[in-house]
């Protein structure tokens, strides 16, 4: 497919090309098509002029609102809230693996030989992973009212797809010798799965659980905003007070757990993995 | 004949280890669960809700549908312009804190840029450019252009660490300014991983282009916020459907790109081998 491709024009000399006129013309349609996509979103797109030009004013008023940063709020509200974030994280990627386990596994067409059962997995995966933390934190704020219950799930249910598509590809590359030592043992389904599979997908599934917990700690910061606990919660109430210097302190606060979970998940993973 | 007896071991025993962690787990469990209020009798309660809450999803609500198209529309919008300004930044932060081609005094102001730029969810710097540029799509291209610095910014560094340093060598050996370097010898190894980031985080900017609206920052997310708020959920149903419909539009076109830029599929290949397109993998983040 990617073959050069050679010309010969009527004089001698050969002139060698990287692509063919066909792929050529492809990528020069893609690079055209991007063009006219910028153009047209840069013309269409609503941005207003004064609000541009007011731009670095109210940068500086912002910055000016935020000073001195509100310490003093931290151990009254934020605290609490930072920590109920933490455990919205881990708990919802605690529930996504042990949900995202079974699915990965029905995903993983050498483990459950089946395309209709594969498919269905997948659709589960699919749709889990096309939904963002936000709406799924919507629609458990709809079920289950506003609060950190809210917040676990949207967590888990974001993470299940995730999960369960690197469990699956994972699954999927595993080397298929042990495997088939275990069945010409007459191993049953289970102790292949525990001790072919198992083994081999363990520090990629580890992996694969932390990567998830840094972007979980990330995400559910954010959750608060839309009702479903956690620091946004105080963020959001700080936001419609305008006290600027509480925001700020949220914002520190949040820039330090997302530096400290990455600094930790590095650490565990150079260690232990 | 001790090495007979080291053999005979059992080679699954376990070691204590994982069981002290697995019972730390469980404790925590119990611990985070209290923290939270989670108990059994909330999650029932919220079981008996749920049926009357999906039963006002349904049937989905498109009667507004000009509004829904102008809300998609911008997130679109914002999608692509937060991508292109993002990348354009990017290219250069990216470079400046590559270690094996920069000195240190660049490469580390370069690497505080981006991992400052990603530490913060889109969402969350959305709301600071909300205060700065006022409410709309402005917002949301600036927040995106932000996720997007952090994001390609970091791949990009990674991947100019990996390259192969022979290249780079034999075009400095020849006199090569420092630019031709870069032409020749460092983006024709890292150009088609570039296409892949590229790709991903328009991908990754239209998902959060639907959502920065919940802050004011432009697109259908304001729409979505709103009508969830007025507890007009058959719109909500009908927003949902539309944003999943988009992404997943989305989705096919990055594939479709990644295949002719690294694959170079021509879009005769596309048509004819849409199921071959599946083995372009990539990482994910979000």
């Amino acid at each position: 497919m990617a073959a050069p491709y050679a010309s010969a024009p009527a004089s001698h000399e050969r002139i060698w090309q990287r692509f063919s006129r066909a792929q050529r013309l492809t990528r020069f349609a893609v690079y055209l098509a991007v063009v006219v996509a910028i153009v047209m979103a840069a013309q269409t797109v609503e941005i207003i002029p004064e609000f541009l030009a007011d731009a670095p004013e109210q940068m500086i008023d912002l910055v000016t609102r935020m000073w001195p940063i509100d310490f003093a709020h931290y151990p009254d509200a934020i605290h609490a809230a930072l920590m109920e974030t933490i455990h919205i994280a881990t708990l919802g990627t605690l529930l996504a693996l042990v949900l995202a386990l079974p699915v990965g596994v029905l995903a993983a067409n050498n483990l459950v030989p089946s395309l209709p059962v594969n498919l269905f997995a997948k659709l589960i995966l699919v749709s889990s992973r096309s939904v963002n933390s936000l709406v799924w934190a919507l629609l458990f704020v709809g079920i289950f009212g506003p609060g950190a219950l809210a917040g676990t799930l949207a967590i888990a249910f974001r993470s299940i797809g995730f999960v369960g598509k690197l469990f699956g590809e994972a699954l999927d590359e595993a080397q298929r010798g042990p495997i088939e030592a275990l069945t010409a043992a007459g191993a049953p389904w289970l102790s292949r799965l525990t001790f072919g599979y198992w083994p081999q997908v363990r520090p990629a599934f580890w992996s694969i659980a932390l990567f998830r917990w840094d972007i979980n700690v990330r995400e559910s910061a954010v959750l608060g905003l839309v009702g479903a606990g956690g620091i946004g919660m105080v963020l959001d109430s700080a936001l419609n007070l305008f006290q600027w210097n509480r925001v700020a302190m949220v914002l520190l606060a949040i820039f330090v757990v997302v530096i400290a979970a990455e600094i930790v998940v590095t650490q565990v993973r150079r260690r232990v993995i | 004949m001790s090495t007979v007896s080291a053999i005979r071991d059992d080679p699954f025993r376990r070691s204590a280890w994982p069981r002290v962690a697995a019972v730390a787990l469980l404790v925590y469990i119990v611990y985070a669960c209290a923290q939270l209020d989670v108990s059994w009798e909330r999650v029932h309660a919220g079981l008996d809700n749920a049926a009357r809450f999906f039963s006002r999803l349904f049937p989905p609500n498109f009667t507004r549908s000009d509004l829904l198209i102008k809300g998609l529309t911008e997130s679109l919008e914002i999608a692509i312009l937060a991508s292109t300004l993002g990348i354009v930044l990017a290219l250069p932060i990216g470079l400046a804190a590559a270690r094996n081609l920069m000195p240190a005094w660049i490469s580390w102001p370069a690497r505080f840029v981006i991992v400052a730029a990603r530490s913060l969810h889109p969402v969350i710097v959305a709301i600071i450019f909300v205060k700065a540029v006022g409410f709309g799509a402005l917002a949301g291209i600036l927040a995106l252009t932000v996720a997007s610095i952090g994001f390609i910014g970091k791949l990009f560094t990674e991947a100019i660490e990996e390259i192969s340093d022979k290249q780079v060598e034999a075009i400095r050996a020849t006199g090569a300014p420092f630019a031709s370097v870069l032409a020749y010898g460092v983006l024709p190894q890292v150009f088609s991983r570039f296409i892949g980031f590229a790709t991903y985080q328009l991908d990754s900017n239209l998902r959060n282009s639907t959502m920065v609206g919940i802050v004011g920052a432009g697109g259908i997310g304001g729409t979505l916020f709103a009508a969830f708020q007025r507890f007009d959920y058959d719109y909500v149903c009908a927003i949902l459907i539309s944003i999943i419909a988009l992404i997943m539009i989305g989705e096919l076109f990055a594939t479709a790109i990644r295949a002719i830029f690294i694959e170079n599929a021509t879009f005769a290949d596309l048509f004819r081998r849409g199921a071959a397109m599946r083995h372009v993998r990539h990482t994910e983040d979000d």
